[in-house]
């Protein structure tokens, strides 16, 4: 494709229409991913996940100011909700980005979910990989603002920063489990309110509870707006590259990662050949009025069904 | 699977009224497109990049300065300069009547002024938009 060509010697429109062509085509994406495989790899993804509304695009905005300053190349990409009505959807996190729009070093994509459910769409990582082999030396993903469970930043990232706010709640909440497993490094923005270092005591104790952690991740306290602790939000996104890179677990991570997505790969292709032999001549609704029926149950109609996709 | 239409909104220029932008960006997100607001002043240079990481089918421009005359037709020139032309461009606000025969020719492909439907808009957009 010539597209790959000249996305690979850096150029912009080539990597927008390879992500559209991979967000709206799963033949293309698989084209493109089988031929750009090899040049991926090289990128350190970052994912920014937390709240509504907790300052993640403000944030974001921050960080790839002072990365671009060091002279690096970062990509970002930002998701926001889709609608579950209409499918449209106001993707506005470039808003807090304005600086960076014209920046070369900067490329910013928005995503809508598109009906997907973890926090990403399911073409964030075919977007990802696009930026790495277009050479980018950081990529940051903006997940929506999330709640208590999406978690699949976990599946992509190899660095997360969970952003937190004061006000949210009390210390259960950093105590259960989902989201708050998640974070390499704690952010707690606009600590200039009322309820920060509360809500920075309750994370720390939170963290403390875990015994056997490899590594403590930091608690940062940052004013995003205002560009506060910034300086040391970075320091500690590369003491946790660095971390990652001497223990052996941004290999382990990634190779985690691939696995899922290559099991992944295999489900869905199985679940054509499924949904095609359930389908033929109306099979299933007739195993189901069985079900109803009393006549059998569940598990008979699926060893049932089993036997004949062997066959 | 249909391609999903991407569509740009932005507040070229000085003002500061995005009431209208963010009425049509509501529209086209019902109308099930996924729109990129971009906020407030945004100069032409940060629309076209803006346009061409985002790969939008639709760059729609929202101006109540009297800017217009300026600002609709740079876009398209930047979007020409970047062999990002296929992208189609329309413009609305206080746009006087005599402007907008120039504003068509310069490229702008449409001018919806204060009592159009957003109905009648995106009908225009998924009329005219280029498939690729």
């Amino acid at each position: 494709m010539e597209w790959i060509k000249k996305m690979l010697e850096g150029d912009k429109r080539a990597c927008a229409k390879l992500i559209t062509a991979a967000e709206n085509n799963p033949e293309k994406a698989e084209k493109i991913i089988r031929e750009i495989h090899t040049h991926t790899g090289h990128a350190h993804i970052v994912g920014i996940t937390g709240p509504p509304g907790a300052g993640k695009s403000t944030l974001t905005d921050k960080v790839v100011k002072s990365l671009v300053d060091e002279g690096k190349r970062v990509g970002i990409i930002a998701v926001d909700p889709t609608s579950p009505y209409s499918g449209g959807s106001i993707l506005g996190d470039r808003i807090r980005m304005q600086d960076l729009a014209l920046n070369p070093n900067v490329f910013i994509r928005s995503m809508g979910t598109r009906g997907y459910l973890g926090g990403l769409s399911k073409y964030t990582k075919n977007a990802l990989k696009i930026l790495d082999a277009a050479g980018y030396d950081y990529i940051i993903i903006e997940t929506v603002g999330v709640g208590q469970s999406e978690v699949d930043i976990v599946k992509i990232a190899d660095t997360i920063l969970m952003v937190m706010v004061p006000g949210l709640g009390d210390d259960i909440q950093s105590i259960k489990a989902g989201i708050m497993e998640i974070g390499d490094i704690f952010v707690i923005n606009k600590s200039d309110l009322f309820g920060a270092d509360r809500t920075a005591t309750e994370v720390n104790m939170m963290l403390d509870l875990t015994m056997d952690m490899k590594r403590r991740p930091p608690v940062v306290k940052v004013v995003a707006v205002k560009n506060e602790g910034i300086d040391n939000l970075i320091k500690e996104i590369k003491s946790h590259i660095e971390y990652l890179e001497e223990s052996g677990q941004l290999e382990k991570r990634r190779k985690n990662n691939m696995k899922l997505e290559v099991v992944e790969l295999i489900e869905t292709e199985l679940r054509k050949i499924v949904i095609s032999h359930t389908d033929k001549e109306n099979k299933l609704d007739g195993r189901v009025a069985e079900v109803y029926n009393k006549e059998k149950n569940i598990y008979e109609v699926r060893d049932e069904f089993l036997r004949a996709i062997k066959n | 699977m249909s391609k999903i239409i991407r569509v740009l909104v932005a507040k070229p220029g000085l003002d500061g009224h995005d009431r209208g932008a963010k009425v049509i960006a509501r529209a086209l997100r019902d109308a099930g497109m996924e729109v990129i607001y971009t906020g407030l002043r945004q100069t032409p240079e940060q629309i076209v990049a803006a346009a061409i990481q985002e790969d939008v089918d639709v760059v729609g421009m929202s101006l109540l300065s009297g800017a217009h005359n300026y600002l609709f037709p740079r876009v398209v020139e930047l979007l020409k300069e970047q062999g990002a032309d296929d992208i189609l461009v329309i413009g609305g606000g206080v746009i006087p009547d005599d402007d907008i025969p120039n504003l068509k020719e310069a490229g702008i492909a449409e001018i919806f002024t204060p009592g159009t439907t957003t109905s009648e808009m995106i009908e225009f957009i998924k009329n005219n938009i280029k498939d690729n």
